[in-house]
């Protein structure tokens, strides 16, 4: 029954896993501005960001 | 009522509705693609850069600012805000106003990021703020404000050291504690169902043990870290001598928890870990779509308290000006007030003269004109030329604040409501908890079980009157009832308003831009021909004034007089080849004063504007105020509903009684200020009843704030927005109907479904307590009474609330 102790531990190690890059998602700020992001992704430019004046379009 | 509603809507408003500018949205004289310059540089500016994806992708808020460019005007020091990086780089933090959907973020980002200084212009649409990071001078800042104030928007700029204050801390928390919740309610589960599974069959003692050792070690972190939001709140409750709904929650996970791990620890059969989790995962997504739902009301309160904070200029005795913050302004300063900018400061009129927008101070619809010696407000606008304001108080001491002062002292006796639920928990909560415990002590001293067979019975106690259905009665209802309304245009702000509302017998009304509408209608009189108003019209196109835009409106489309000089403060002119014409007060039209007019009271009871055409005779426009379209209906469907309705206006009685009496509101009170209106309302609560205030102006805020209920139109003043519990949107008063026959009905679901659960208790907790419920059984009925309480609630959702 030893490859209970296994599965306990490969499910616990993904389930914190998860955890992990949920908390450091949530540090770097990926939750301040979810009307932003739900927005956002309705306005995708052509051309990419932070193209400056001047170069050809 | 729904189709009674729609027929009733007048047709001049849709046709009104039509002639909106193409840039800002706000209505303008029919005929015209603009309403102003500002718009039309702006939508050309927009069509340059290629960004006109921009009009077919945005949706206008009606709630929001309209993007309409004012003339530029240097009203914050901003370099005094940037900061300026070691690698030579700019960054700037800036509070947006206007905002009105996601195009607008994509077309503020897409101008900045044409720009070639600029490195980062990134706008968080949620606290509506913009971080800029540029490479050059300081000084740069000036011009990339403009470049997105051309657009619309009003940037003011703010303390990046106050932003680490303002970041939404609770929400963080809220979010961290769902995020463990679940992680750990899930793995637990899993476990939970491997260990059940298992108990039908064959597992041994030593598997069922390692899988509850394992649970218990992922729960009792998980709970003490989840249950932190509740666990605080019914701490502090307890500390001040109170209870409310988070004290049996705490007390409940707290309990399962611990029971659990006794059985973990004896080697018992059963652990409900699970349970405590699970229950702590619910209640949090519960919490938090509450606290993101009011977020918003909240981060636009805050956006306000910064765009009142302009900078001031103060001209020193050289004569240069230096912008100062308005704390910072002495008395005895001169200030220096260019046209369309607030008055930062209390004082009196030095030199100019000029019309003030006074609306956000005294709630009057019309300008008022100033000259040396006049005493003007913080807060009032200024329409004309250049003022010159000696400052007498400043600050904290200026009758805005005094406002705003009386405000938060209304707010703070308001925040002693209780709500329903917590009123429930104090006497539920005692009760069920000393039946438990009567339980434990029963079975072990007289019914000589077993320590563990006792705590397992009390265990079922406390299980089976697991506060679940209970905590959902009224949140349930609330987020039903709240999203009803908000498809009918009122957004509700406070989470008691409901109940509170439900409670009113007495519904207080502010006249001028509440029982009337915002802008003024032209009255028809014999003098006043067709040619007559449509060549006054087409002059009057070319203001912003009320009274133009209110005669401009009263004729309906027009083309625009070529060659109108605006005079400010004072009227139109425009050369024509038989000589002038002008439009405007009667000084401005060269006519000598009204006999009245030296009376300054009845010259301002009679807005009027003069035309003077060469060889004609002049010809007078008169205005009068005029009630909403279904005023008297409301007014009706109130009294019908019992309730008492009074007028409270600090307008002249003269304008106050005709209105009260063609409405038929026999109870009305005029003149009154501020402070008047607080006593009136508080002499109504003294006497027991419950007010509901509708209002608008700045001068109802305190009044907003001291009703038990308060309701403003999505017309009004910022502020008056900010302080009522709800907010309706649309030319119309029923939403005020609507919103009372709603919370009403909440009211009674409500009970329904508190009666609902304590009957469920009344049935179960006897069982529990002869010991002939097992705690896994207890689980299942608990969810069960949940289903029943949330089933009851949807019933709102289908009945006709409208009626």
């Amino acid at each position: 029954m030893i490859v209970i102790l296994y599965l306990l531990l490969a499910s616990l190690a993904l389930g914190g896993g998860g955890l992990a890059l949920f908390l450091w998602s949530l540090r770097s700020g990926q939750y301040d501005d979810l009307d932003g992001a739900a927005q956002r992704i309705l306005f995708d430019d052509d051309e990419p960001h932070g193209r400056r004046a001047g170069e050809p379009d | 009522m729904t189709d009674a509603a729609l027929i009733d809507r007048p047709a001049s408003t849709v046709a009104a509705e039509n002639a909106a500018c193409v840039h800002c949205g706000s209505p303008t004289a029919p005929g015209r693609r603009f309403c102003c310059a500002g718009c039309s540089a702006a939508y050309e500016t927009i069509q340059r850069l290629g960004l006109g994806r921009y009009y077919r992708q945005r949706l206008l808020d009606p709630t929001a600012r309209a993007p309409r460019p004012e003339p530029p005007a240097a009203r914050y020091d901003l370099r005094r805000h940037v900061v300026a990086r070691s690698d030579g780089t700019c960054e700037l933090a800036l509070a947006v106003d206007g905002l009105q959907c996601g195009a607008c973020v994509w077309l503020i980002e897409s101008v900045l990021a044409r720009d070639a200084a600029v490195l980062a212009g990134r706008v968080n649409m949620t606290t509506r703020r913009l971080r800029l990071v540029w490479r050059g001078a300081a000084a740069e800042a000036e011009r990339l404000v403009e470049l997105v104030e051309a657009l619309g928007y009003r940037l003011v700029p703010f303390d990046p050291a106050a932003l680490a204050m303002a970041e939404d801390r609770t929400g963080r928390e809220l979010v961290r504690a769902l995020g463990i919740a679940g992680f750990a309610a899930g793995n637990v589960m899993l476990l939970s169902i491997g260990e059940w599974a298992g108990l039908m069959q064959d597992m041994g003692p030593a598997t069922r043990d390692l899988l509850h050792w394992v649970t218990a070690l992922l729960a009792l972190p998980a709970v003490a870290l989840a249950g932190q939001p509740f666990f605080a709140s019914a701490f502090a409750a307890l500390r001040h001598g109170r209870t409310n709904m988070d004290v049996p929650i705490s007390l409940g996970v707290t309990l399962v928890t611990g029971i659990s791990l006794v059985d973990t620890f004896g080697g018992g059969t059963h652990t409900y870990y699970e349970s405590a989790l699970m229950l702590l995962f619910f209640l949090l997504v519960g919490r938090l779509l509450d606290h993101r739902a009011r977020g918003r009301v909240r981060a636009a309160a805050e956006q306000l308290l910064m765009l009142r904070t302009a900078d001031v200029a103060v001209q020193s005795p050289d004569g240069t000006n230096v912008r100062r913050p308005p704390e910072q302004v002495a008395p005895g300063d001169r200030v220096l007030v260019a046209m369309g900018e607030r008055i930062g400061v209390d004082g009196i009129v030095e030199k100019g003269e000029s019309p003030l927008d006074t609306s956000l101070v005294t709630g009057e619809s019309l300008p008022m004109t100033v000259q040396p010696g006049t005493a003007v407000y913080a807060g009032m606008l200024n329409l004309g030329g250049a003022l010159v304001v000696c400052a007498r108080a400043t600050g904290p001491r200026t009758v805005l604040a005094e406002c705003v002062r009386l405000i938060e002292a209304a707010e703070a006796r308001r925040g002693r409501f209780v709500v329903l639920a917590d009123r429930v928990a104090r006497a539920y909560v005692p009760v069920v908890h000393v039946a438990a415990l009567g339980t434990f002590i029963f079975w072990l001293l007289l019914g000589g079980d077993t320590l563990g067979q006792a705590l397992l019975i009390a265990s079922a106690v406390l299980i089976v009157t697991c506060p679940c259905a209970i905590a959902l009665a009224v949140p349930a209802v609330q987020v039903i009832a709240s999203s009803r309304l908000f498809g009918k245009g009122v957004l509700l702000k406070s989470p008691t308003a409901l109940e509170r509302l439900a409670e009113v017998d007495t519904v207080v009304f502010d006249k001028t831009g509440t029982l009337t509408e915002p802008l003024l209608a032209l009255e028809t009189t014999p003098d006043v021909d067709q040619p007559t108003l449509k060549l006054a019209a087409g002059l009057a196109v070319a203001s912003r004034h009320p009274l133009a835009r209110a005669l401009a409106a009263a004729y309906g489309p027009v083309p625009a007089t070529d060659s109108v000089t605006e005079h400010a403060g004072a009227g139109l002119s425009c050369a024509t080849p038989g000589g002038e014409l002008r439009l405007g007060s009667r000084g401005f039209c060269g006519l000598p004063p009204a006999a009245a007019a030296t009376d300054g009271e009845t010259a301002a009871a009679e807005p009027e504007l003069w035309l003077t055409q060469p060889g004609r005779q002049p010809v007078q426009f008169h205005f009068v105020e005029r009630p909403r379209a279904d005023a008297a209906r409301v007014i009706a469907e109130l009294r019908r509903m019992r309730l008492a309705v009074q007028v409270l206006s600090g307008d002249r009685a003269a304008s106050v009684m005709p209105l009260a009496t063609a409405l038929g509101i026999p109870d009305w009170q005029a003149a009154c200020s501020p402070v008047d209106k607080v006593t009136a309302l508080n002499a109504l609560a003294a006497s027991g009843k419950r007010v509901l205030m509708v209002g608008d102006g700045l001068n109802d805020g305190p009044a907003l704030a001291a009703a038990s209920v308060s309701a403003s139109p999505s017309t009004a003043a910022d502020i008056s927005q900010t302080m009522a519990d709800l907010v309706f949107q649309g030319g119309k008063l029923w939403p005020v109907v609507q919103a009372l026959v709603t919370a009403r009905r909440a009211r009674s679901v409500i009970r329904q479904n508190l009666t609902l659960s304590l009957a469920y208790n009344a049935l179960t907790v006897p069982l529990a307590i002869a010991g002939l419920i097992t705690p896994w059984l207890a689980a299942a009925a608990m969810s069960a009474s949940s289903l029943l309480v949330i089933g009851n609630s949807l019933r709102l959702r289908r009945t006709g609330a409208d009626r």
